[in-house]
């Protein structure tokens, strides 16, 4: 009980700000008269997102499923490498330079190519953007994890003359998971932007940012907001099933001890 | 040759072959996939993936009739986008760091307002941008109309990293050290300086590098909705309108925003050698 | 108690290639069944590394090492020996009793059997309700003493032990240490214990083998008679002193960096 009450407590703060926020956001634009098509009062954001939801809702979802399969693919494709460069290490010093030049280059040069080589109509050409946007912290990451593994540990299990593969079940992997999960954090996050990114150049006239785009071309802010906010919601809620996750994986390692 | 020449030269050396190898794989592969027929993940021809000779040789050549090369064009592009990013850096860094020293010395606050700014990031910035242009443009002064806006949209990537990984290293100060200095009844404003600043340094600076390439990509995906023409989002725009016709100069375009990704990472990099004076620390 | 040997090393040399550091130099060492032996030396007299060679976790430069009558290699492998560092080195995403089952997992024992020696390992430690705690649960001492029970949940033969209470406060450790020689009197095991601490190493042992540094060698050797079972008392004992004494005059004397005109006894 004292738990659950504290944890109110510390959530009480943000509470509050958010109250005060959409007050004032509120306030603000009926006092000063601030022109209304710039931006919306978060009253006629909410209601645009319930009228127009027969049109946003799906699109939302499209977008989601192109941001999931991102999210999977590039996430489990930078497991598996990072996997073989922790396996081979013979690899790894060759391989992490290119990974930190990877890392520095605009993903939004690669949208429009993913438009060419697949179809920009078809869901995958946005799923291969967010799956390389969800690709390089993953693997950094896990790569991260997986050199992280305590070498008294190691000599331990050498002790009772443990094969690799004990090794690597037993004390590199459970070494790497705290870190693999704190990549699909930030990756569950960059999934949805990547959909969104992609769809802009192009994309299903029934996909969330190609509807966004449209309203806004036409000034039609207040649709156009309340489609952010679905994004957002979607984006948001993807990272919440990843931290939900954690907790019940990861429980001992310190981020989620604290916590 | 002196020791730091010999290694610089190494180094470029290294660079050389490494894109040499990328090259070579990129040629074999198309050679592989065009001989046998193979259509997954996609159909490869000379649209979909030019021979790399066909871009290096686009950079010499001029873009459209009467018009200098396309190497000349995209390097002012690049200047232009790289006004943006710089300033959006400077800005997003600076009030990220104030954030993070905001947060650290107020814990109701970070309570209050950390959730939204974390929250803030999952809004894509793509679809907010040409929102952000309409309403900070008129705003601007003079001189900076135009590709002001987007310096904010540039901004707005950088300060989240930076304010969360000051946060972080305002807060790793040695609780010892932070002892010793109660003892010397040191102001929290001398504390700050003289102990919790130069403690997160490594923290910060690890932003910095991710801070760098998001200032670029911030000003990319800002000149999108913005019209400006002047910048390389304006040129990747453009090119992909005619990339059926000429494929070549959007793959140019890209291989000249990565350069300048590469390139402002790197000068991150080495300030923070200079400063740090060790070598940059790998915390997460 | 037979009188086989049961770890036996002749001409030890281990030279580390980076620094060219000598850490051992022909040791030569017998131990025979059910003793208790203390390696003491000041910083870099190699007893760490000794400890390594005999466990198979650092390759001799030169010379033999036998475990039970086989190579160290094969000792090993066959899981002839328990170790405990000084840190716990327990995993952090087991339970406690998930932790002292780690190497019956690695033999291969059933579930049914695993959890029963978990339980009397747990007893025989006196952790017998923290089966279902985290090692951060816990404090240092008591991780320790997982760490110990760990070591024998599989009743090795031999146990190495590498200053395995060197970062406990002194009250925890003269309790652990009147644990530690209860449970090698239940199970009869040899042991080999790395440490820092004269008194210690003297209240513990059957025998005390004092270690110089740079290059790492033998000193010399105290044999240790006080009487058993050993308790506080013993600490008061005026015989107590003297070992004390003679471990730390040979020490001081021998375990000290030889001046090239010394020759070594």
């Amino acid at each position: 009980m004292n738990v659950a009450l504290r944890r109110t407590g510390e959530w009480t703060p943000a509470i509050v700000v958010f109250v005060l926020a959409i007050a004032a956001w509120e306030g603000a634009i009926v006092a000063f008269h601030i022109q209304q098509f710039l931006l919306p009062k978060p009253s006629d954001i909410v209601s645009s997102f319930w009228t127009d939801r027969h049109t946003l809702w799906p699109a939302g979802w499209y977008t989601f499923k192109e941001a999931l399969g991102g999210f999977a693919g590039g996430s489990l494709a930078g497991i598996l490498v990072a996997t073989l460069i922790g396996r081979f290490r013979t690899i790894g010093p060759a391989v992490m330079p290119l990974a930190i030049a990877a890392n520095a280059i605009p993903i939004i040069a690669f949208a429009p190519i993913a438009d060419v080589w697949f179809n920009p109509l078809s869901p995958v050409s946005k799923m291969a953007i967010a799956g390389v946007l969800c690709f390089l912290p993953v693997m950094v990451n896990t790569l991260r994890g997986l050199q992280r593994a305590s070498p008294r540990q190691i000599e331990l299990m050498r002790s009772y003359a443990a094969s690799d593969l004990d090794i690597w079940r037993r004390v590199r992997i459970p070494t790497a998971l705290p870190f693999v999960f704190t990549a699909l954090k930030v990756s569950s996050v960059l999934a949805m932007i990547g959909a969104i990114v992609g769809e802009y150049f192009g994309g299903a006239f029934n996909a969330l940012g190609v509807l966004i785009r449209s309203d806004a071309q036409i000034l039609d802010f207040q649709t156009a907001w309340a489609g952010i906010l679905v994004a957002s919601l979607l984006g948001l809620a993807l990272y919440g099933a990843v931290a939900l996750l954690e907790r019940i994986v990861v429980r001992w390692a310190p981020a989620a001890r604290d916590s | 040759m002196p020791a730091s020449l010999l290694r610089a030269v190494r180094r470029s050396l290294e660079v050389g072959a490494v894109l040499l190898a990328l090259a070579g794989l990129w040629e074999l592969y198309r050679w592989s996939w065009t001989t046998a027929g193979w259509t997954w993940p996609f159909a490869v021809d000379s649209t979909s993936m030019p021979h790399v000779w066909t871009i290096l040789k686009a950079f010499g050549q001029p873009a459209q009739v009467n018009q200098p090369a396309l190497i000349t064009i995209l390097f002012h592009k690049s200047l232009f986008t790289a006004k943006e990013a710089v300033v959006g850096f400077a800005l997003g860094a600076v009030v990220g760091f104030a954030l993070g020293i905001l947060f650290a010395h107020s814990r109701l606050l970070q309570r209050g307002v950390m959730p939204y700014i974390v929250a803030s990031q999952t809004i894509p910035i793509l679809a907010i941008a040409p929102m952000v242009v309409v309403w900070v443009n008129p705003k601007l002064p003079g001189p900076f109309q135009g590709w002001g806006s987007v310096a904010v949209i540039a901004a707005y990537l950088t300060f989240f990293p930076v304010t969360i990984n000051t946060l972080r290293g305002l807060h790793s100060a040695d609780a010892r050290a932070l002892e010793l200095m109660r003892t010397y009844a040191a102001s929290a404003w001398t504390v700050l300086w003289k102990l919790r600043v130069p403690a997160s340094l490594p923290y910060v600076f690890s932003a910095l590098r991710l801070a760098a390439t998001a200032s670029v990509v911030g000003a990319i995906i800002g000149e999108l909705p913005s019209g400006l023409q002047s910048g390389l989002g304006g040129a990747i725009l453009n090119f992909n309108q005619y990339y059926s016709i000429e494929p070549q100069e959007l793959w140019a375009t890209n291989i000249v925003a990565a350069l300048v990704g590469i390139l402002f990472f790197s000068v991150v990099v080495a300030t923070e050698k200079a400063i740090v004076r060790r070598a940059p620390e790998n915390v997460a | 108690m037979s009188s086989d040997l049961v770890v036996s090393i002749a001409g030890v040399t281990k030279t580390f290639p980076r620094g060219n550091v000598t850490a051992l130099q022909d040791i030569d060492l017998a131990l025979t069944h059910g003793e208790f032996v203390s390696l003491i030396g000041p910083s870099g007299c190699g007893k760490s590394t000794l400890l390594r060679v005999i466990g198979d976790l650092i390759e001799p430069s030169a010379g033999t090492v036998t475990v039970n009558g086989k190579s160290a290699r094969q000792a090993r492998i066959d899981r002839d020996y328990g170790i405990v560092f000084q840190d716990a080195v327990l995993f952090d995403w087991r339970t406690v009793a998930k932790n002292i089952a780690l190497p019956l997992e690695m033999l291969g024992w059933d579930r049914e059997r695993r959890k029963a020696r978990v339980e009397e390992m747990l007893d025989l430690v006196e952790l017998g309700s923290f089966g279902e705690h985290h090692p951060w649960q816990l404090s240092g001492g008591m991780q320790q003493r997982v760490s110990i029970a760990r070591a024998l949940s599989f009743e090795p033969a031999l146990l190495l032990m590498d200053e395995p209470f060197g970062a406990l406060d002194e009250m925890t450790r003269e309790r652990l240490n009147l644990e530690l020689l209860s449970i090698w009197e239940t199970l009869g095991s040899t042991v080999i214990f790395v440490t820092h601490s004269i008194s210690e190493a003297v209240f513990l042992s059957t025998k005390v083998v004092v270690m110089s540094p740079r290059p790492g060698r033998i000193a010399g050797t105290i044999d240790v008679d006080l009487p058993r079972p050993r308790a506080a008392e013993t600490r008061e004992d005026p015989h107590y002193f003297e070992l004390v004494t003679a471990v730390r005059e040979l020490l001081r004397k021998r375990g000290q960096h030889l001046l090239p005109e010394e020759e070594p006894l």
